[in-house]
């Protein structure tokens, strides 16, 4: 456990001068700025929505955007910029001959992986409400007080996340194998493509391909059902199967790399 | 013996890289692992330091079995495998104190592996930047972080200009001497190794085709009379009519293998008396460079 602690510090450590870390960070900033100064210029055309459909009109460019393409693409690059710091510096062979178990360091950088995926979604839901809110001070003709979506934003993001596991795995074995930018980059980028074509045409065993995930996820939701009698709500419906396939996908990658890495020569 | 092997073989496929090793290094000791580049050493190093699964054989280090102690083996040592390995975008400094999080050293330490290869004034400055030699002393400092008992250096003068060599071999000879250290130094170049080596292994093709302390290399290579003279040909037909072994003939020179000063004046007289002038003649140590050809080639 200790070595895994000291393995995952030192990831945080060597990353934060990196691409791959900063982009996790950019991003979301990037994306919910360019909606905000949208929604601001716009914000006349805006003012006769109630809060909710405000909130919703303002939240689903920045979900749709991140769900069809940003976020997969996100995904493989964290995966490809983790590896190659280590192809890069030739340090694969100082990496497994620390004294530290070979799993501690190979699930530290899956995790580290990991987390900067989640740190990345985390900041679109805190950006996302943020920006919402300032928008709602600084233009008060737009209703965003009259509703509140970060129980609704919080869940679908998680939801994300979790599509998103199945995708990170494979991405990050490929980026763990191939010493080129090109191989994983160039198979992520045909998958993603062809993940969200199947899933935007409703094929039925879309939710099987990893790829196709982050999509399905969104799609399926929200049904915001207008109920007759008082404040409409929005459902989610947390684990649907393409999740559970994310989930089993990544638990048998993740184990299998650790079996593939025991048996890897360290060039 | 801190590293021990026994019937050590590795196969990349078809191709036996490393054939029945059976290495042996005492405490104590700089070992120079010798070989041409491709012999095998660098896959020799990476199964001491598991980096490769021992396929056949046994390798036991510090009195320990590799594959079940490994953490506690590793701990103990330092190693640097080729081009040393650092991470360009970070400092010099920064890829210590990596390594030193990892490794669970105190900070003051890095301060004094720095000063030990003297990056101390290129400390803050990124790695990417810094010369061949500078990287190279970058990775013998992370090798030396942790103040391991045995270090394990595949061609660590790589690149390094001959001052930067001379404080290499003098560091290790120091860490030898004061701190009771043990060395496994790689290299293909014997001139390099023997200035220090207390113990040499020489590896062909995957085979140990020597082994043993410096000494008993020495031993090995005969003593030669060199012989400079007119018309080298004829007398060095001379010498053979008169029933004395000539190992070898060039433009300039006779060779005959020296046996006592009384016989180097016997045959310079020899070739006197027939008429051949002899401009000089000389004892001469066969260098260890050329046995070392010598062993790797007729191998």
């Amino acid at each position: 456990m200790k070595g895994f602690i000291l393995s995952f510090r030192s990831e945080f450590y060597k990353s934060r001068k990196t691409a791959g870390f900063w982009s996790a960070i950019v991003l979301p900033l990037v994306l919910c700025l360019l909606v905000f100064i949208g929604f601001y210029i716009k914000s006349a055309a805006l003012a006769p929505d109630p809060g909710m459909l405000l909130w919703l009109k303002y939240a689903a460019p920045i979900l749709g955007v991140m769900g069809t393409f940003l976020l997969p693409m996100l995904i493989v690059f964290i995966a490809y910029s983790v590896n190659s710091i280590e192809h890069k510096a030739d340090t694969w062979k100082t990496l497994f001959s620390l004294p530290i178990a070979k799993l501690s360091v190979y699930s530290a950088k899956y995790l580290y992986a990991l987390t900067l995926i989640f740190l990345s979604l985390a900041l679109f839901v805190l950006f996302t409400v943020s920006f919402g809110n300032l928008l709602g001070a600084l233009k008060p003709e737009l209703k965003f007080r009259d509703y509140s979506m970060v129980g609704t934003l919080i869940q679908l993001y998680f939801k994300l996340f979790l599509s998103s596991l199945g995708i990170l795995s494979i991405q990050f074995l490929l980026s763990l194998l191939f010493r080129d930018f090109l191989k994983p980059m160039g198979i992520g980028f045909i998958a993603i493509i062809t993940g969200g074509i199947l899933a935007g045409n409703n094929w039925d065993y879309a939710y099987l391909f990893p790829y196709s995930h982050p999509v399905l996820a969104l799609k399926m939701l929200p049904k915001h059902s207008a109920h007759s009698t008082g404040m409409p709500t929005i459902t989610i419906d947390l684990f649907t199967h393409e999740i559970y396939v994310a989930l089993i996908i990544s638990a048998v990658v993740f184990i299998g790399g650790y079996f593939i890495v025991l048996k890897k020569s360290v060039k | 013996m801190v590293i021990n092997t026994a019937g050590l073989t590795f196969k990349f496929g078809d191709q036996t890289v490393v054939k029945s090793l059976s290495l042996q290094v005492p405490e104590g000791s700089i070992y120079g692992f010798l070989g041409p580049n491709g012999a095998g050493k660098t896959t020799t190093i990476k199964l001491l330091l598991n980096l490769l699964q021992v396929q056949q054989g046994s390798i036991h280090v510090f009195g320990l079995e590799l594959q079940s102690n490994r953490i506690k083996i590793l701990s103990q040592i330092g190693s640097l495998i080729e081009q040393p390995a650092i991470y360009l975008h970070l400092t010099g400094k920064e890829n210590l104190l990596n390594r030193a999080l990892l490794l669970q050293l105190p900070a003051s330490r890095v301060n004094e592996v720095l000063n030990i290869v003297h990056l101390t004034n290129a400390a803050n400055k990124k790695a990417g930047q810094y010369s061949l030699g500078m990287k190279q002393r970058l990775g013998i400092a992370l090798a030396l972080l942790s103040d391991p008992q045995l270090l394990i250096l595949d061609e660590p003068t790589n690149g390094l200009d001959p001052n930067g060599i001379i404080e290499v071999r003098e560091l290790l000879i120091k860490l030898v001497n004061e701190h009771k250290k043990t060395v496994f130094i790689s290299s293909h170049l014997l001139a390099e190794i023997e200035r220090m080596a207390t113990h040499v292994g020489i590896i062909n093709n995957g085979e140990l085709l020597f082994q043993g302390s410096i000494h008993d290399l020495e031993a090995l290579s005969k003593p030669l009379i060199q012989i400079e003279t007119e018309n080298v040909a004829d007398a060095a037909n001379y010498l053979k009519r008169n029933n004395i072994t000539v190992s070898d003939i060039t433009d300039q020179y006779i060779y005959v293998p020296y046996i006592s000063k009384q016989q180097m004046g016997e045959i310079n007289g020899l070739l006197n008396q027939m008429g051949y002038t002899v401009y000089s003649i000389a004892k001469q140590q066969k260098d260890l460079e050329k046995l070392f050809l010598a062993i790797t080639q007729t191998a």
